[in-house]
């Protein structure tokens, strides 16, 4: 079944995100990779395509957020990346207009491969939200003055991933969800984005857990906020942390789920549609086997799912159907999820290798590749006048 | 901005001046300390776990924020009694002022930071963080305030201080001068804390053919009495409590996974200080172990038991729990966790309950733990004598 033009049209209108957040989340206002505005370019060329490029005080795989003509990105550093650092930069040139430092509260151990400063960043238009692998937790005005700051391993001590913990942030109703779940004292929380405060805690299933949750738009305004896990999907109320539908067949606990309009593409099983449009439990349209995410969640552009794998090969699958329609090689591996608008989908390996591949072909093209030479493993952010590709302590703009 | 070299003559100086003018930054009058600055500092200072005191922190932080460069001094006092939580409202109040008033190219008060940084009186966090503050105006100047700072109170000073002795050390041997870099090497290990500088300078001194007692430099608890196994399918024998967390009786004998259990000897040998629970009981899965040691103390003091083990784990001191983790193989690091600790005088009993799940890839082997106890810097306490009295083998 696909969604309707007018529900799609409806959900849109109805999003939390704040009109001036371009790209206000990990993998954008739809969490699903995709800028739905024009196009990406159709060369990549160190010499035209680099609008800018800065050094970062701090490691990091968090993806920049954009919001009107800033940028938001965060890192650690320090002897135990203990230095948590947010940045808002200008857009336009990659001048940093504020950094506010920080003292992690938790722990920040984590395998050498991330970071603390792996969760995304999150905005709502008024505010900037940072999570940290420590479990501090900040909210930052747009001009930097800090609003709130929680230590939340401090709250809850048991409360970490010995490898580090990586969910991003999302928001909507005024309050912002924190996924912390991991082996031990596994929970999310629902935090007052005026007070800091906690609305609601929910025990979750005591296991590792990477992934990222997402907003649903619901007819009428309403949303609903859905934790993934390895059990499968639960939506709650973002207010209230009120159960309203819980899908218990498992899921990943490293790639996250992409939305299109009423539909959460969740993988589980492969890859798993679920309409969450009606009253109660979602409504499974299909489940395919054969599309299969990696490290890397699904991209969703022009009627079409993608699926990255770690080792390079791009899956391209059919939306309303699940149908298996191509596979391309691209040089891998990969971590970071690619980005999509119109007909091409950029993805950059963990070398730094932006790929740029042309999905009007048959079976998809490779057509452009610029070498950053710089670990990367965050997923990039798109604006409409750029790309943003966070490396391990770089950030470049290239042009669309 | 002026070279901070310049400047550590005038500040060195300041610090002596200041402290004898005023006792420190630490004790003010106590006219400033009824100002309205002063009240917003204490609210900011009030904030707690769950968001306590957020309201009465954020209408103070709209004060802090109409600060000038002036007040900086005595937000840093603020620091040197701010839990975590407020250090952090606080840092950022500091931040928001000198990002505004340098717009207005507003010169940062390089003089009051340097001597609050030279002041060890304050706290450790917020020399740290007046250190990165004087760093980031001043990258070049900044490090030349270092020297002399390798024993500092401060972790992250400390380990700016070694690290430029590593890179003179390094650049002597490249050059080949072996004698100077075996010094400068062995300062830095000396001085030396974080486990990164101390793996680098043990390394480099094994190339220049200086050997290192690794166990008396961490200060590894060797020695041990172990006994089990015990049952953990389905991870369930972590919560339940077996005779051990009850009792310690060494020349006791209990019903165990794989029939009586005894407690045995269990010495480690290792430079790292692992306890493998492997090697007394076999490479065992759904497991339980308990290890146990006593630790002499010549007087009561508070310490750190650092531990580090990518197994489930519960610690217990002198019978009370002090920790637990149910991760299993998530990953393992030197001094992972850090538990405070209040030895008393005399006899104090460790007693550590090892997890082993059922996973059965290769790097689920592991069933081993490494603890020392040390200051709050990480040096190990001496003197302590560690181990049980008796060995079990000689009771029997």
């Amino acid at each position: 079944m696909k969604p309707s033009f007018l529900l799609l049209t409806l959900c849109a209108l109805l999003s939390p995100i704040h009109s001036g957040a371009h790209w206000p989340q990990f993998r954008g206002p739809e969490s699903n990779g995709t800028d739905n505005n024009g196009e990406l370019p159709s060369k990549l060329s160190a010499d035209s395509s680099i609008a800018w490029q800065i050094p970062l005080p701090g490691r990091g795989l968090s993806s920049p957020i954009i919001l009107n003509d800033r940028v938001y990105v965060t890192c650690s550093s320090g002897p135990k990346q203990q230095t948590l650092h947010v940045l808002c930069l200008n857009a336009a040139d990659g001048h940093l207009i504020w950094e506010r430092t920080f003292q992690a509260t938790g722990r920040t151990m984590c395998h050498e491969k991330t970071s603390v400063a792996a969760p995304s960043p999150a905005t709502d238009g008024e505010h900037i939200f940072a999570l940290f692998s420590s479990n501090d937790l900040i909210c930052l005005d747009l001009a930097g003055n800090l609003v709130w700051f929680r230590g939340l391993s401090l709250d809850y001590p048991n409360a970490s991933n010995s490898l580090g913990m990586s969910s991003s942030l999302i928001t909507a109703d005024g309050a912002l969800i924190a996924q912390v779940e991991n082996d031990t004292e596994s929970f999310t929380a629902g935090i007052d984005v005026a007070t800091g405060a906690n609305l609601w805690k929910l025990d979750r299933p005591r296991m590792a857990n990477w992934c990222s949750p997402t907003v649903l738009n619901l007819p009428g305004g309403k949303h609903l906020a859905a934790l993934q896990s390895g059990k499968g999907i639960t939506a709650v109320d973002p207010r209230t942390g009120q159960v309203a539908w819980d899908y218990k067949d498992g899921a990943s606990t490293t790639s996250s789920s992409a939305l299109s309009g009423s539909v959460i593409y969740a993988p589980s099983h492969g890859l798993t549609a679920l309409d969450f449009s009606g009253a109660g439990e979602p409504k499974q349209l299909w489940r395919a086997g054969q599309l299969r995410p990696g490290t890397a969640s699904p991209v969703i552009v022009s009627g079409r799912i993608f699926l990255m794998a770690d080792s390079g090969v791009l899956t391209c699958g059919e939306l309303e159907t699940g149908k298996r329609l191509w596979q391309l090689r691209t040089k891998g591996p990969f971590s970071a999820t690619p980005v999509a608008a119109g007909n091409r989908l950029l993805a950059v390996n963990e070398k730094g290798l932006a790929q740029l591949v042309d999905l009007s072909k048959p079976e998809g093209e490779v057509i452009s590749e610029l070498d950053l030479n710089h670990t990367v493993l965050g997923t990039p952010s798109l604006a409409k006048e750029g790309i943003y590709i966070r490396g391990e302590s770089k950030l470049w703009k290239l042009r669309r | 901005m002026k070279h901070l070299i310049s400047l550590i003559s005038a500040i060195r100086v300041r610090v002596i001046l200041i402290t004898l003018l005023t006792g420190s930054f630490a004790s003010l009058p106590d006219l400033v300390a009824q100002t309205p600055l002063a009240e917003a500092l204490r609210a900011v200072q009030g904030v707690g776990p769950h968001g306590a005191g957020h309201a009465e922190a954020q209408t103070a932080t709209k004060l802090l924020l109409t600060q000038d460069l002036a007040s900086l001094p005595q937000i840093l006092n603020a620091m040197d009694s701010a839990n975590p939580l407020a250090m952090n409202w606080l840092r950022s109040a500091v931040e928001s002022i000198v990002q505004r008033e340098q717009s207005r190219h507003m010169p940062l008060p390089v003089a009051a930071l340097g001597g609050f940084l030279l002041d060890t009186a304050h706290s450790p966090n917020a020399r740290a963080y007046v250190y990165q503050l004087l760093s980031r105006a001043d990258p070049v100047g900044a490090p030349r305030l270092l020297p002399g700072m390798i024993n500092d109170p401060s972790m992250e000073i400390r380990h700016a201080a070694i690290q430029g002795i590593l890179d003179q050390a390094t650049t002597e041997l490249g050059a080949n001068h072996k004698e100077g870099a075996t010094l400068l090497f062995q300062q830095a290990l000396q001085h030396a804390r974080d486990v990164d500088q101390i793996e680098l300078a043990v390394s480099k001194l094994k190339t220049l053919g200086v050997k290192t007692d690794l166990p008396k430099l961490f200060g590894w608890i060797q020695k041990w009495k172990i006994v089990g196994p015990f049952e953990n399918a389905k991870r369930e024998g972590y919560e339940r409590v077996y005779p051990p967390e009850t009792a310690i009786h060494l020349e006791a004998e209990y019903d165990g996974k794989l029939g009586k259990a005894r407690w045995a000897d269990l010495v480690s040998t290792d430079d790292y200080g692992k306890i493998d629970a492997n090697l007394p009981l076999g490479k065992l899965k759904d497991a339980i172990a308990y290890c146990y040691t006593e630790v002499q103390s010549e007087e009561a003091i508070n310490a750190e038991i650092r531990l580090g083990c990518k197994n489930a784990w519960k610690v217990w001191l002198n019978g009370k729990l002090l920790f637990g983790r149910d991760e299993y193989h998530r990953g393992v690091e030197i001094d992972q966790y850090r538990l405070p600790a209040a030895l008393k005088k005399g006899k104090n009993t460790l007693l550590v309950k090892l997890g082993q799940n059922e996973q059965k890839e290769d790097w689920t082997v592991e069933w081993e733990f490494q603890m020392r106890i040390t200051d709050a810097q990480g040096s190990p306490i001496t003197p302590l004598r560690v181990g049980v009295p008796l060995p079990i083998t000689a009771s029997r």
